[in-house]
């Protein structure tokens, strides 16, 4: 891993030496696979990553974040910070400049006012806008010139890059988009497929969910770059045909997300076509706990609420007992190899969030079966089963229909049946377990089970938003169609006021602080989250392309402009 | 049989309308929303706003209102447009896609000649190898030619595209690397060296396909000939001194060839349904993987509009199966 | 039947008229090829069956088993073990019971199903064009959200009628058998059309034979060899369907395995351990192979013609 990314380094340095004296398009073809194929080029009609990430190579904010989670200037002068004066001493106000002479790929300026155009699009009540998040907080956004924006928000923001930061985030062109704002957005097919950037390609054909091609940006601010001359996207197929296509048959120099198992990853890089990068964000592969019950005898609208705490999980005994049984390094040999590492935290990462919880990574059956033996869950019928006033310990496990969680659970199944519990698997079609439709019973926010297991993360450096989702007021139910986001029915008035008091919080090392805390409030403290696996990013990158750095904070393709042909 | 005809085809309307509605509803109904292809990192209340934008909330009949009348209506007028440069379509509502929100008919424009190419050649390359293996396996019925074509049929039906299709990759792609294991959507055949391209990229798919196809239809014309080789005109036509050749392949034959001759019109709305695994497997992004990726995603106005197109070939190949039929047979009559 | 024939013996035959299933039988005897599917098929049978009750695995925990992966064939794992450690062979035999389950119940279902509305709508005209029409529904319906509504609809109850493992069987078997009738109908129908213009068809019917009986006894042996084709062709459809269902979560529970599921979990490590996805995938060509061996048996000896050679 370090010797990788030192190569990485490296690599990377021999493009910023060689691109001295290269040339835009000396290089000419390459060719990315995304497994998932783009539907659309623009970001704010659509998160999916697939078609952020693609529209990252024509569409560019005021700054992004680079491998380490910095953020680094794209289209601003520099980064404002409240050394340099950008940002005001009282976090409500942050002054981005721009570059002067920028041009979009069709030739015109890049202007303030298209920043602010931008934030006008993505506010539009009616345009349904993806990243509208992103934009949360803002009370104006100022033009003094054409080359400065002011943004004032409503409270003090201890984390002032969201807006125009990012591949999530980028400036679109006033000019081409004026047209498309509301309830128009989705009517513009020709901008949303063909937008007008700054970045280093532009497009030239788009073929939604099969093929985007796209050819150096004539106007791009670096006048030797992109190194190559065309680049095309293919999408389609899976990981594993996406790993096979780089680093067997070598057909394509980089496919993102090739999330395989261990035993091909060793295959394909015997293969020696290519390497297999990896790098970790903050995606937690892990357990929920029910605090409630989902019991089918109860009626509609009264299962997995509050109004009923679930008969043993909210024992935190039996919750620890569960997690202890658990040996999470064996579940990261059998799924990720590389590219996961066992974990006990929701926040892995940045450095200054992450907790020093390591206690459950040690897998302990006794420890788990003298906890229960104590909850007094005892075998009384000798049938195999923990029980206790008649009440077999028994537990329906759900997870989204996927073979790495198919093997966790047919493993999580075979500890927990040795700690004597009886354990019940159910795997669900993702698009209907992950869909939230209120009508089905199967959607993970309803959480119909006593443990689910899937992954989730956090957009960006700052866990604010991701801890502030399990507050009281968060839990899903039938009053609010079940679209709340604090799955396990989590609910601590102590918790609540550390998020409020991070929320005012501008101090980072005071925020770090604080964040691990309400981190072990929900890990170590409770067993509420039972986190599994910190799953790294996988990607494939041929040996014949160079300046590949892999970003786990912003698009994969965030440098694609230094891209180069290994000769 | 011309009247017949008439009042199927007026008799289609209906059904076709009762298909709609049954599908559209069907789809509605099933569990899932576009919400799932929205990351969890999306807050709850931005995450209902672009639903709302998407017209998911509206009342269901006013979506099929709305869809039937751009299906029938506004997209018809759109092809009129596109093809004789007028702009009687402007500003009206199209179907859009929630997953591109692009026009779902212009998908499928861009969808239709990859799968033609590639789902059409296997499907006539089947129905080639299939006849020929069919007549002789049954005119020999037990020999070892029969055999043998009955297992290698068997084992080509058994064996599922996805295991075969990644076979071919593995063997040809990966090992020998004879053909690219990613079909290029793109490429535009021009001169010799992009067609031998064009072609070497469709030769793993359209064998796997054609294997299939071929496995499936030389059984039907296998146990149909052997059905009329029984029959005592053929007995009568040997009797009268006719060549073994002429007996064979003019009058068995050709009364064989009746129930194969609808499985073959059958299978072709198929062939615009695509196959979705094969597609899949070689990443050629046909209709079908339109609709599967659209299924996944639950794209609705895009999985009712390929739906309904499917069902309108499957009327459409039913009444022509039916017309060769009373064509073929003279013993058939339709009143 | 036999009774009647048995009393009603002139003494000028030469021998005693026999039980037309008898004939069958006998026929069918005849046929190499049938009697090998059979006995394969039997074995096949006997092998998922009975074969977890006679061989047993030796106990160990999830952490021992799981120490135990990739392991190459041996006596106490003839087919060596998988990526977490399972005796292949054991899951080989628990996956057949499944798949060799649904395949011949959902066949059944569909079979029967197609017969019927095919038989139906080619002999009675009034019936035709609405059968017909109910067939091109089914045809155009999208199988994937049909299933996924199915499931929504019923899995729960059934699990509540049938406990959660037979719901589900009984679920797939449903929706497989009901989602897959269409091209049978469409063939029966196609050749019922014929033979009901055929003369012994015409002379049945002339002689007043009620239509029950017209349909029973002179054309349905005569739809049985497309049928059979069908049938084969179902069985094989029935079982990779079944894998796919299990494969988008709509099937069995996933610590539940069937051949379907072992070939296709078998793909991602086809180049280092083949036998993964060849085992699995030998046994369904093999189920259908004899299958389709037993149709090819029954139809020459439902063939009065054949039979008479």
């Amino acid at each position: 891993m370090k010797l990788r990314s030192a190569l990485m380094g490296a690599a990377a340095f021999t493009a910023l030496a060689s691109a001295a004296w290269a040339e835009r398009g000396a290089d000419g073809h390459v060719n990315v696979l995304y497994w998932q194929a783009p539907s659309i080029l623009n970001p704010y009609l659509s998160s999916g990553t697939k078609d952020v990430e693609s529209a990252s190579l024509i569409l560019e904010g005021m700054a992004g974040f680079n491998e380490k989670g910095e953020v680094f200037a794209r289209l601003a002068e520099s980064v404002p910070t409240v050394e340099n004066g950008g940002v005001s001493a009282d976090l409500t106000q942050i002054t981005w400049k721009l570059k002067s002479g920028l041009l979009w790929s069709d030739g015109t300026p890049v202007t303030s006012a298209d920043a602010a155009f931008t934030y006008e699009y993505c506010k539009h009540p009616e345009g349904g806008c993806a990243q509208a998040a992103r934009y949360e907080g803002i009370k104006s956004i100022e033009t003094p010139d054409d080359l400065t924006v002011i943004i004032t928000f409503d409270a003090p923001k201890p984390n002032p890059y969201q807006a125009f930061v990012g591949g999530t985030s980028p400036i679109i062109q006033k000019a081409q988009f004026q047209n498309c704002l509301g309830a128009a957005a989705s009517t513009c097919t020709d901008q949303n497929f063909g937008p007008i950037g700054t970045g280093p390609f532009r497009v030239t054909e788009f073929k939604t969910n099969d093929t985007v091609s796209l050819e150096a940006n004539p106007n791009y601010r670096d006048a030797t770059k992109p190194a190559f001359a065309t680049m095309t996207i293919k999408g389609g197929g899976d990981a594993e045909a996406a790993a096979r296509a780089v680093m067997e048959t070598g057909e394509f120099d980089y496919a993102w997300n090739t999330q395989i198992n261990p035993d091909l990853q060793a295959q394909m890089i015997a293969a020696g076509k290519g390497t297999l990068l990896n790098g970790f964000g903050t995606l937690v592969e892990r357990i929920e706990m029910n605090m409630t019950d989902p019991s089918p005898d109860l009626p509609e609208g009264e299962r997995s609420t509050p109004k009923h705490p679930h008969p043993f999980l909210s024992d935190i005994r039996v919750r620890k007992a569960l997690s202890m049984a658990i040996d999470r390094q064996v579940l990261v040999d059998v799924g990720y190899g590389n590219a996961g590492r066992a974990t006990c935290n929701l926040v892995p990462a940045p450095e200054l969030y992450a907790s020093d919880n390591t206690d459950c990574l040690q897998q302990d059956m006794e420890g788990a079966k003298a906890l229960l033996d104590e909850a007094g869950w005892t075998d009384s019928d000798g049938d195999g089963v923990r029980d206790k006033d008649g009440k077999k310990l028994s537990v329906l496990y759900q997870t989204s229909t996927n073979p790495v969680r198919q093997d966790f659970q047919a493993l999580i199944k075979g500890w927990w049946n040795e700690v004597g519990v009886e354990v019940e698997l159910k795997n669900i079609d993702a698009s209907v377990y992950f869909g939230g439709d209120a009508g089905s019973p199967d959607t993970f926010q309803k959480f119909y089970a006593d443990v689910e297991m899937y992954a989730n993360n956090f957009d960006g450096t700052d866990p604010e938003p991701y801890l502030a989702q399990y507050l009281c007021d968060k839990i899903p139910g039938p009053d609010n169609q079940w679209q709340g986001e604090n799955i396990n029915r989590f609910c601590d008035p102590a918790y609540d006021a550390l998020v409020k008091e991070l929320a005012t919080t501008a101090d980072m090392a005071k925020r770090g602080e604080i964040a691990k805390k309400l981190n072990d409030m929900l890990t170590k403290d409770s067993y509420t989250v039972v986190a599994l696996v910190d799953r790294g990013r996988l990607s494939a990158a041929s040996n014949t392309l160079g300046g590949v750095v892999l970003n786990t904070w912003d698009t994969e393709l965030w440098n694609a402009q230094d891209w180069f042909r290994v000769k | 049989m011309l009247t017949y005809i008439i009042r199927r085809l007026l008799l289609a309307i209906p059904t076709l309308l009762l298909i709609s509605l049954v599908i559209f509803f069907l789809v509605d109904l099933a569990p899932g929303s576009p919400a799932s292809e929205i990351p969890l990192t999306v807050p709850a209340e931005v995450r209902a706003k672009i639903l709302e934008s998407m017209g998911v909330n509206d009342p269901v009949y006013v979506r099929y209102l709305l869809w039937l009348k751009q299906f029938v209506w506004v997209e018809p007028l759109n092809l009129f447009d596109h093809w004789f440069g007028t702009t009687y379509a402007e500003g009206q509502q199209r179907i859009i896609s929630y997953q591109t929100r692009g026009p779902v008919f212009d998908i499928i424009g861009q969808r239709i000649p990859q799968t033609l190419t590639v789902i059409g050649t296997a499907y006539l390359v089947g129905v080639l190898i299939a006849i020929p293996i069919g007549i002789y396996s049954a005119y020999r019925q037990y020999s070892w030619f029969d055999q043998a074509g009955t297992f290698v049929a068997m084992v080509g039906f058994s064996v599922p595209t996805f295991f075969t299709g990644v076979l071919l990759i593995v063997i040809f792609a990966v090992k020998l690397q004879w053909f690219p294991s990613i079909y290029d959507t793109t490429l535009k055949v021009t001169d010799w060296a992009s067609f031998m391209k064009q072609v070497k990229q469709m030769v793993m798919p359209v064998t796997v396909l054609a294997l299939f196809n071929a496995a499936t239809l030389s059984r039907y014309m296998r146990s149909s000939m052997l059905e009329n080789l029984g029959q005592d005109y053929v007995r009568t036509a040997r009797a009268k001194g006719m060549s073994e050749r002429t007996v064979v392949l003019r009058h068995v034959l050709r009364n064989s060839l009746i129930p194969v001759v609808t499985v073959i019109a059958l299978g072709i709305p198929g062939i615009f349904g695509g196959a979705i695994i094969t597609e899949q497997v070689f990443k050629i992004n046909g209709l079908g993987a339109a609709l599967i990726g659209a299924i996944h995603a639950n794209d609705l106005p895009t999985v009712q509009t390929l739906a309904f197109i499917f069902a309108v070939l499957i009327v459409t190949f039913n009444l022509i199966a039916d017309a060769l039929y009373g064509l073929l047979d003279p013993r058939i009559r339709y009143a | 039947m036999r009774d009647t024939a048995g009393t009603q013996a002139k003494p000028v035959r030469m021998e005693r008229p026999r039980s037309q299933w008898r004939d069958v039988w006998d026929q069918f005897k005849t046929h190499k090829g049938a009697l090998v599917g059979m006995t394969v098929l039997a074995l096949l049978v006997a092998f998922v069956v009975i074969g977890p009750f006679v061989w047993h695995e030796e106990k160990l925990t999830t952490t021992q088993t799981y120490l135990n992966k990739n392991k190459p064939p041996s006596l106490t794992y003839p087919l060596g073990t998988d990526h977490l450690g399972r005796d292949f062979f054991l899951r080989m035999m628990e996956g057949g019971r499944v798949s060799i389950a649904v395949g011949l119940v959902a066949m059944t279902i569909s079979i029967f199903i197609g017969t019927t509305v095919g038989m139906l709508s080619g002999f009675f005209k009034r019936l035709d064009g609405p059968l017909m029409r109910l067939t091109d529904l089914f045809l155009s319906l999208p199988l994937l959200p049909l299933l996924l509504v199915m499931v929504m609809l019923f899995r729960d109850a059934l699990a509540r009628i049938f406990g959660p493992e037979l719901g589900t069987f009984v679920l797939i078997v449903i929706a497989i058998g009901v989602t897959s009738w269409m091209p049978a109908a469409r063939i029966v129908r196609g050749e019922v059309l014929a033979l009901k213009e055929r003369e012994f068809v015409l002379a049945a019917r002339s002689l007043g034979t009620p239509n029950r009986r017209l349909i029973l006894r002179h054309v349905l042996p005569n739809v049985v060899s497309p049928v059979m084709v069908a049938a084969t062709l179902d069985i094989a459809s029935a079982i990779i369907t079944e894998s796919a269902l299990s494969f988008l979560g709509l099937g069995f529970p996933p610590d539940f395995p069937t051949w379907g599921r072992l070939l296709f979990d078998g793909l991602s490590y086809m180049q280092q351990y083949p036998e993964r996805v060849i085992w699995p995938g030998l046994a369904i060509s093999l189920t259908v192979l004899a299958v389709n061996y037993i149709g090819d048996g029954l139809r020459d000896a439902l063939d009065p013609r054949i039979r008479g050679r």
